[in-house]
């Protein structure tokens, strides 16, 4: 592998400039002439508007510019869509109700942009915004899913009647309901999922630039895929044709999915600039990021699962109510439907699933991918049911998950996807080794000694990544395909540039895509510069979502790879009148194996810019792309085990030890994979213990609005982690990589909930776990 | 935040004038509570007067077992006071655990006093303790001083300048926090002294700050947790809210007394 080839630890080349504070944010950008934007946003969660008056803001100080939604619309500025389609059962197509970027007669969520105003200063900004005089006709609001569905309940969209989106099944119903009627034992459970606020630690920001002279567009944009953005916005918005509009998303500080997506605010400074002459900048401050980017998760689901007298797993049936907020945001249909249902078959063989998904409007922030998107509910979902089977059967959790493990590959689930590989036996074994497992009784007499609930449990997920091939989620309704592209530009003294549609916002691309090069062409990774996140500079790309940058961007880079390879060889076999075949390719030096002749690298590089002595016919320089479409999801799974110490007089729950085991393929950079499973897993302990969105369901107010209410994980709510890998390769990218972005945020919480429900005796206790809802439990368990 | 005028006092003579010549001024000290409300729009004051810069509010000092903290102490400067810890470590260590370093560096006894958040720490203090609050007017016994949620005796143009107590044969302080803001979900504060024992709950009550008169009587028979078992506190009168409701607040309140006595008898 070499010190900075595939598999080194090497430290992250990009982290000199965030660690000394020279990255560069959108917030960080300034253009001459450039003004400040705030936003006026609805202080209700449903209400008509009557009408704005904005002539007193208008005349405050510095004020360049008030605009409104029917000024939007008059310059022909499209409504946000949601850019997957889902059909309901019946055939008719998921109702998407109309969401203009700033609103224009009604009001469907607490923090809903409602006007812009331009000025010279943010606080000149802000001052008159509040002298926008918005009418409101106050409506009443529903912020439940469930409730929303119900006969009477407040309604949000005329084109979605029932506040019902889209009522979907995947898989036989008939068969599933058969198979549970004749089941020796049904364990039935009634999960939810909680909604969930991202927190990227850099708020959402935009700058656009109208150019009047080129009559072209640019956009500063914190974005996860700035290719997608330009496409939605020429598409759909009419902002500018692709050709004219440039979108750079520079350094980004966190994702985590919340910024996928197409927001009105990065809408509105595009048309704001024009509207008004000079760059328009919006920065969200941290209330406006827990009012408006799309939320996470938020699921109640009712789950029958069948066994055997053999403990077998017969049948899965599963009844899903998804909240999807007040709009559809971009990708939020596919989250709840293809993400979800396809993998409640989890690790297991289970003939038959069916699984029902309503999803619905209500007054709340739009719900979309959080980290994991689909995969943690569906986890969460199969994990803590298998456990509270286990419990019922009488049987450890382990030996009901072996007996029930898919051993032979390919494996075809009843749920669309097909497993091409994996070893859940091997990971299963890892972590209960890492975990002493076997030593848990003692450790849980311990424990009681010292007055503490001990209690341990595990989680056995699989996950889709690599999201994935353009035909498969074309047919499944995606308006995108979902390849990846890369240039691989060896510069004339033989640097070399990677330009990559994959966009890195805390991935460490700038490292781990320079380690392949590097091991490649024998260059060191200081001479491999990674370009991303601008449209002028990239060729194309899909962007980074859904763990698919080392499995199809890094894919896309190895096949452009290869046509350099080739041709640097084609080259220097002609300099040094050797066969092609009897080239290689090391530590720099293009050699002529088992001889002593051989060049520089950097000479053939010349040589190919030079075209003093190129082989006949070729073209000068060397410089090749590639797309790159995978054949296939890639499916990492693994094995998590949580230990917790519930102190039962508080309902406290201490995380004592986490234990992961995840078969992530062949891995870059260990170093890299493990901060990644780290982040994933202090993601998963919040889901689990600490965060849950609250709205006031009589108002619809954001009640966590703030980190005075909202719990973020912090170091001291997380032990050590021991993190293990049991790889085995993906048969279907070149090299063998699965993805491990999310696996931590997927298999944690069921770990974690599984622990404190072994502690504390009872199967009856929701995310978040928090001291509250534990003391709760306990004490409906009468202790 | 809005425009507001800042002025640095040298004097809590000059900090009262200077309120005085403002149009709708405001006191501040640490600014832990005030400077972010200001940011969030939440408080416009005209002015800001200083009190950060008056040494006739700066220090600890003794007198035999009277304790006298200056009302512009910092919490860091109360936790490491080595004296102090001597006589009263309880309070040290309340001071240790408020907000974070960057809070306790900056954050102050009076300011922490004067604002009387409900949830704060240094208010169950003062009330277990029997303390004095010393005003640029006059002394407060601290059962006349806290009157409510944010609200206290003090008058408009009122400044704390100390706080004083004699120290307890025996304190101890526990906080269970809430899980977000790491303010006190329930804080108590119990002092042993020769008169009885005093319990003091903060984090807990609609109106602020309280005396648990039932685990006072309890205490006072017999200074140890033991003494706490079996009793269970009506939950009317306290705080409900998404982080914890009347009755659970209920069950940690003689929880954390139990705690507090058992740090107290360490």
């Amino acid at each position: 592998m070499g010190i900075e080839g595939i598999g080194a630890r090497v430290t992250r080349k990009e982290d000199r400039r965030f660690v000394t504070g020279l990255g560069r944010y959108v917030d960080d950008m300034v253009l001459p002439g450039m003004k400040h934007a705030v936003f006026v946003r609805s202080p209700h969660a449903h209400a008509k508007i009557a009408g704005i008056r904005t002539d007193q803001a208008r005349a405050m100080p510095g004020i360049i510019a008030v605009l409104t939604g029917p000024e939007l619309k008059a310059d022909g500025i499209g409504n946000l869509i949601c850019g997957w389609m889902i059909h309901s059962k019946d055939g008719t197509p998921m109702r998407m109700g109309a969401w203009s970027p700033l609103a224009v007669d009604r009001v469907r969520y607490v923090g809903e942009a409602v006007a812009v105003v331009v000025a010279e200063t943010r606080g000149q900004a802000r001052d008159a915004a509040e002298k926008v005089e918005v009418d409101y006709e106050e409506l009443p609001a529903v912020t439940d899913a469930v409730e929303a569905l119900k006969p009477g309940a407040p309604q949000l969209h005329p084109e979605a009647e029932g506040n019902l989106i889209f009522d979907w099944e995947l898989g036989d119903a008939k068969a599933v309901d058969e198979a549970l009627a004749s089941a020796a034992h049904v364990t039935r459970m009634r999960i939810v999922n909680n909604r969930l606020i991202p927190n990227a630690m850099e708020p959402r920001a935009a700058l656009g630039h109208y150019d009047r002279a080129e009559d072209h567009f640019t956009l500063w944009t914190t974005s996860q895929n700035p290719h997608v953005a330009r496409l939605v916005m020429s598409a759909f918005y009419n902002v500018a044709p692709e050709n004219k509009l440039r979108v750079i998303a520079p350094d980004v500080g966190g994702g985590f999915g919340s910024k996928i997506y197409i927001y009105p605010e990065e809408i509105v400074c595009l048309w704001a600039s024009k509207r008004t002459g000079v760059p328009v900048k919006w920065t969200a401050d941290r209330t406006e990021s827990f009012m408006c980017d799309a939320h996470g998760r938020d699921h109640v689901s009712e789950v029958a699962l069948g066994f055997d007298a053999d403990h077998r797993m017969v049948a899965l049936k599963v009844d899903t109510i998804a909240n999807l907020g007040a709009y559809m945001s971009l990708f939020s249909s596919c989250v709840p439907t293809y993400l979800y249902a396809t993998l409640l078959s989890g690790q297991y063989v289970i003939p038959a699933i069916h699984c029902n998904v309503r999803t619905v409007y209500t007054n709340t922030a739009p719900v979309d991918a959080y980290r994991g998107a689909g995969r943690p509910e569906a986890t969460y979902l199969i994990e803590r049911t298998v456990e509270t089977a286990a419990r019922e059967l009488g049987i450890s959790p382990a030996k009901l998950r072996r007996r029930n493990f898919i051993r032979e590959f390919p494996y075809q689930t009843p749920v669309i996807l097909n497993y091409d590989t994996g070893d859940y036996e091997a990971s299963l074994e890892a972590a209960l080794k890492a975990a002493d497992y076997a030593g848990f009784p003692a450790r849980r007499e311990e424990a009681k000694r010292r007055g503490k609930l001990r209690g341990i449990g595990m989680s056995c997920y699989i996950e889709a990544c690599g999201l994935a091939p353009s035909q498969a989620v074309g047919s499944l309704g995606a308006g995108v395909g979902l390849w990846e592209s890369a240039e691989v530009r060896v510069n004339m003294a033989g640097t070399i540039e990677v330009l990559t549609g994959s966009h890195s916002h805390g991935q460490g691309h700038e490292t781990t895509f320079a380690q392949v090069v590097a091991d490649r062409l024998g260059v060191p990774i200081e001479q491999v510069s990674i370009i991303h996140g601008d449209t002028d500079k990239v060729q194309m790309g899909m962007g980074t979502y859904g763990s698919r940058s080392g499995a199809v961007g890094l894919s896309a880079v190895v096949k452009a790879l290869d046509k350099v390879e080739a041709k640097a060889k084609r080259i220097a076999a002609h300099l040094l009148e050797a066969d092609e075949s009897d080239i290689t390719i090391e530590n720099g030096e293009v050699k002529v194996a088992g001889t002593d002749r051989s060049l520089p690298w950097a000479q053939v590089a010349l040589a190919a810019y030079t075209a003093h002595n190129l082989p006949t016919g070729m073209e000068p320089g060397l410089k090749e792309s590639a797309f790159y479409d995978p054949a296939n999801f890639t499916f990492p799974a693994g094995c998590h085990i949580a230990e917790v110490e519930v102190d039962p007089e508080t309902g406290h729950t201490t995380v004592v030890q986490f234990v992961a085991a995840d078969d992530f393929g062949n891995i870059i950079n260990p170093m890299i994979v493990e901060g990644q499973v780290h982040g994933g897993v202090a993601q998963g302990i919040g889901q689990a213990l600490l965060e849950g969105c609250r709205y006031d369901p009589a108002s619809g107010q954001l009640i966590t609005a703030s980190y005075m209410d909202y719990t973020m994980p912090r170091a001291a709510d997380l032990p050590s982690f021991a993190v293990a890998t049991t790889n085995t390769p993906c048969p279907n990218n070149p090299l063998g990589i699965k993805g491990c972005g999310e696996a931590g945020a997927i298999g944690s919480p069921p770990a974690i909930i599984n622990a404190i429900t072994d502690a504390i005796g009872t199967n009856d206790l929701s995310m978040p776990a928090t001291p509250q809802a534990v003391w709760e439990a306990i004490r409906r368990q009468g202790h | 935040m809005y425009q507001t005028t800042y002025h640095r006092a040298s004097s809590v003579a000059e900090a009262v004038k200077l309120l005085a010549d403002s149009g709708d001024g405001k006191f501040v000290a640490g600014g832990q509570t005030l400077i972010p409300t200001m940011k969030q729009r939440l408080a416009a004051p005209t002015d800001l007067i200083d009190l950060r810069h008056i040494s006739e509010l700066k220090g600890i000092s003794f007198s035999g077992n009277e304790v006298r903290i200056g009302a512009g102490t910092t919490h860091a400067e109360v936790a490491s006071n080595a004296a102090l810890a001597g006589i009263c470590p309880a309070i040290c260590h309340l001071a240790g655990h408020i907000g974070d370093p960057h809070v306790r560096h900056m954050g102050t006894i009076g300011g922490s006093l004067a604002n009387n958040d409900p949830a704060a720490d240094y208010p169950a203090a003062v009330l277990a303790l029997g303390a004095t609050v010393h005003t640029s007017k006059r002394s407060i016994a601290a059962d006349d001083f806290f009157a409510g949620l944010f609200t206290t005796a003090l008058e408009e143009d009122e400044i704390i300048t100390a706080v004083s107590f004699t120290a307890p044969e025996k304190a101890g302080y526990a906080k269970f926090p809430n899980p977000a803001s790491r303010y006190a979900l329930t804080g108590v504060f119990v002092a042993k002294r020769p008169d009885g024992v005093r319990v003091a709950v903060t984090g807990a009550g609609e109106d602020g700050v309280f005396r648990a008169e039932a685990l006072e009587q309890a205490l006072s028979t017999s200074f140890d947790p033991s003494a706490l078992n079996g009793i269970s506190l009506p939950y009317d009168g306290l705080l409900s809210d998404i982080h914890a409701s009347a009755e659970y607040r209920a069950h940690l309140i003689v929880v954390m007394a139990k705690r507090a006595v058992e740090a107290a008898n360490a």
